[in-house]
């Protein structure tokens, strides 16, 4: 039979290979962002979470005031605010066991502080006076991580080796919607799916990288929707919503922990304030929509619901407030107190051992520094017509 | 009292002894890469180790490279100690960001909380006729970052014990692995490699009078063949194998140009911008009142690396050496 002859009998097939991989609908996140506060749900939600949040987010609000105070007292070299945000920053604190990691990016010092870590620690980077002020694993927190996404694959991987230990650990890996048009934040999430790796990521979407809205940074539908496209379930919630963040994450979580594999949790936020006290956000948006934002605030969304369900009263309202103002006048006074600072720590960490170059540059140094105590520095051998010959 | 006869071996096989031998050792060593488990890695230095020891602990990875070693980074943060295979020099290219904003700084961010004990493989250098991005010299990209051991074996016995070590290291090491040297053969008794110098230093793999010639990796086979060579020319060189660009063993290159007075280094990496800039600065720095001319370099040409029908111009080889060797003012001897 020749070819023509087989024409007529001839009937395309798919390609042999292929077959669906998995069912997407599942893994699509809702329409809208799930919410509580002023919801029906609301009502159900546990007084005691209620509480704890609103003390948190109370604790929160005050810590980003602080902070940003600093940068304009000196004692901050840089402040990149999470006004407007606490809401995301505590619930990631909150729905963590001790055994888990959290991944910050310099954004989330309030992550890590509500977490535990002495702010004056997670503040260390933003002072300057070293890079990360904290021992990652006292309170199972990665350094706060500047280079965007670069931190989700290591998320990742500490949450893959946990599994291969037999450890019942989940990683939450923190970045902005910026961060997601990062190469490393699709490997990372790749990765995870492949691996089925026991971890969360939060994306909180405030709306600008810098002065970059979200429509020059992504044309899908939602960022929580690219998770469809690992394979990965994604969710949308309002990142200003806290007993709704606390619910989605907590369920992601839990998910990840019984050997479900990894979430893409979007949060639906607003970043208040400029980028870092350097930035003049006026140059990008306008005051009509901070203050839009401004009116769906996740501190006052809480205490609201606690006010109307009379579980907060004035002197429980007072009681949280001064807690907070505690935190805020110790973190001022121990801010206000020069770091002591040994320049020898330069050369102390660079390897285990270190390279005899070096020792030589650290006696260079050394050298340098007895000389300034000694008012020599300079004074030593000069040219043929300086001074002394 | 008997005798072990030993077996000619590869690189390459070396290599995946060390491999295997370090993962029976600990369980904490994880390989990982692309094509590192069914296949056994493009160049096959990860042969059987997925069989014997399983898919989770060498693992074929999703292909991205930025991917493998940021989820090395958090492997090695959870206590384990990867060892990364980048399957080619130029493919490594996009773990930059992680290698060097992380990899390379997390002890020191960390004031030694966090070290990161980490393995990366690269399989480097040109001569194998590969086509475009196949044959890069990447190490001068790797030493100019702090925090980073950057090591390249050049014999058998140095490839198994040098990989053991890299892997037994608390710091993370670049070991760069000479493609073309995959193949050479050694006699080597894999169940009783001999012990070989510690990484940081320097071998003299060739003593001789006249001149040293610096290299390192696959240049040195190069330069101990242009030293025999040379014997016709009356000159007798000095082969000083660096095995490790950082840590640098300055004490025995010094004491070998101080010996000689004359020194030439050799390399495939570009001369501008490349190691010879730097360890040629370096040997001026310590040996200036005994040389007796200016340090060459013999490097690669400053050009992208050729296509493979033209590498064999662009490769220091040894006539190009002995050339070098010439211009060193030897007739200023009296």
């Amino acid at each position: 039979m020749t070819v023509m002859e087989q024409r007529g009998a001839y009937r395309p097939t798919p390609p042999p290979a292929w077959q669906p991989r998995t069912d997407p609908a599942p893994l699509l996140p809702d329409a809208l962002p799930h919410r509580v506060l002023g919801t029906d749900a609301a009502a159900k939600v546990d007084p005691a979470l209620l509480r704890r949040l609103h003390s948190e987010l109370v604790r929160g609000r005050r810590y980003n005031v602080q902070a940003t105070a600093l940068t304009k007292q000196g004692r901050l070299a840089v402040y990149p605010s999470s006004t407007g945000q606490e809401a995301c920053e505590v619930a990631a604190a909150l729905v963590l066991e001790d055994r888990d990691w959290l991944f910050p990016s310099y954004r989330d010092t309030l992550a890590a502080v509500a977490r535990g870590l002495d702010p004056v620690q997670a503040l260390t980077l933003l002072r300057g006076d070293w890079h990360t002020g904290y021992d990652p694993h006292e309170h199972r927190i990665a350094p706060l991580c500047t280079p965007l996404a670069t931190q989700l694959p290591h998320a990742v991987g500490l949450a893959h080796a946990a599994r291969l230990k037999g450890d019942d650990v989940v990683a939450l890996a923190l970045v902005g919607d910026g961060g997601t048009s990062e190469g490393d934040f699709h490997e990372a999430l790749n990765f995870a799916a492949v691996w089925q790796a026991p971890v969360v990521f939060l994306v909180q979407n405030n709306g600008f990288a810098i002065s970059v809205p979200l429509a020059k940074q992504t044309a899908a539908p939602s960022l929580a929707h690219k998770a469809v496209g690992y394979g990965m379930p994604g969710r949308l919630v309002d990142g200003n919503d806290a007993v709704a963040v606390h619910q989605v994450l907590s369920e992601a979580i839990a998910h990840a922990r019984a050997g479900g594999g990894p979430t893409l949790v979007e949060a639906v936020t607003y970043r208040i304030d400029a980028h870092t006290n350097a930035d003049d956000a006026t140059r990008y948006r306008g005051d009509a929509e901070v203050e839009t934002w401004r009116g769906h605030d996740p501190v006052t969304l809480v205490e609201r619901e606690l006010t109307e369900r009379g579980l907060l009263d004035e002197a429980a309202l007072q009681a949280v407030r001064d807690d907070a103002e505690a935190m805020a006048a110790d973190l001022r006074e121990r801010m206000n107190q020069d770091p002591v600072l040994d320049p020898m720590d330069l050369f102390a960490h660079v390897y285990a051992q270190p390279t005899t170059q070096l020792l030589e540059q650290e006696s260079q140094l050394r050298a340098e520094l007895d000389a300034e105590a000694d008012g020599t520095l300079g004074a030593g051998p000069h040219g043929p017509e300086g001074a002394g010959r | 009292m008997t005798t072990v006869a030993l077996k000619p071996a590869t690189m390459a096989q070396a290599l995946g002894r060390a491999l295997r031998d370090a993962m029976a050792a600990d369980p904490s060593v994880h390989v990982m890469g692309e094509d590192v488990g069914t296949l056994g890695g493009v160049f096959r230095v990860t042969d059987g180790l997925a069989k014997e020891f399983g898919d989770d602990r060498c693992t074929d990875t999703p292909l991205a490279e930025a991917g493998i070693l940021g989820a090395a980074v958090g492997m090695a943060m959870y206590g384990l100690r990867p060892v990364v295979e980048m399957q080619f020099d130029a493919f490594a290219y996009p773990a930059f960001e992680q290698l060097l904003s992380h990899v390379a700084k997390m002890r020191n961010r960390t004031r030694g909380a966090m070290p990161l004990p980490i393995t990366i493989r690269v399989p480097y250098g040109g001569g194998i006729g590969g086509v475009e991005h196949h044959s890069d010299s990447s190490e001068a990209y790797y030493m100019a970052t702090p925090g980073l051991h950057v090591v390249m074996p050049a014999t058998v016995s140095d490839a198994y014990g040098m990989l053991r070590e890299a892997i037994a290291s608390d710091d993370p090491v670049v070991f760069l692995e000479p493609k073309r040297l995959y193949w050479s053969k050694d006699s080597w008794n894999p169940d009783e490699p001999e012990a070989v110098e510690p990484i940081g230093r320097a071998v003299v793999r060739r003593e001789g009078r006249s001149a040293t010639l610096i290299t390192y990796g696959p240049s040195v086979p190069v330069c101990l063949e242009a030293a025999e060579a040379a014997r016709a020319e009356g000159w007798d060189l000095e082969v000083v194998d660096l095995r490790s660009l950082v840590p640098f063993d300055d004490e025995t290159v010094a004491a070998s140009v101080r010996r000689t007075g004359r020194a030439v280094v050799v390399h495939e990496s570009t001369g501008f911008g490349g190691p010879g800039g730097e360890i040629a600065a370096r040997v001026t720095e310590r040996c200036f009142h005994h040389l007796e001319a200016p340090v060459l370099r013999v490097a690669g040409f400053d050009i992208p690396y050729p296509p493979p029908m033209l590498e064999r111009h662009h490769l220091p080889g040894v006539d190009r050496i002995l050339d070098a060797v010439g211009r060193l003012q030897w007739e200023a001897q009296s």
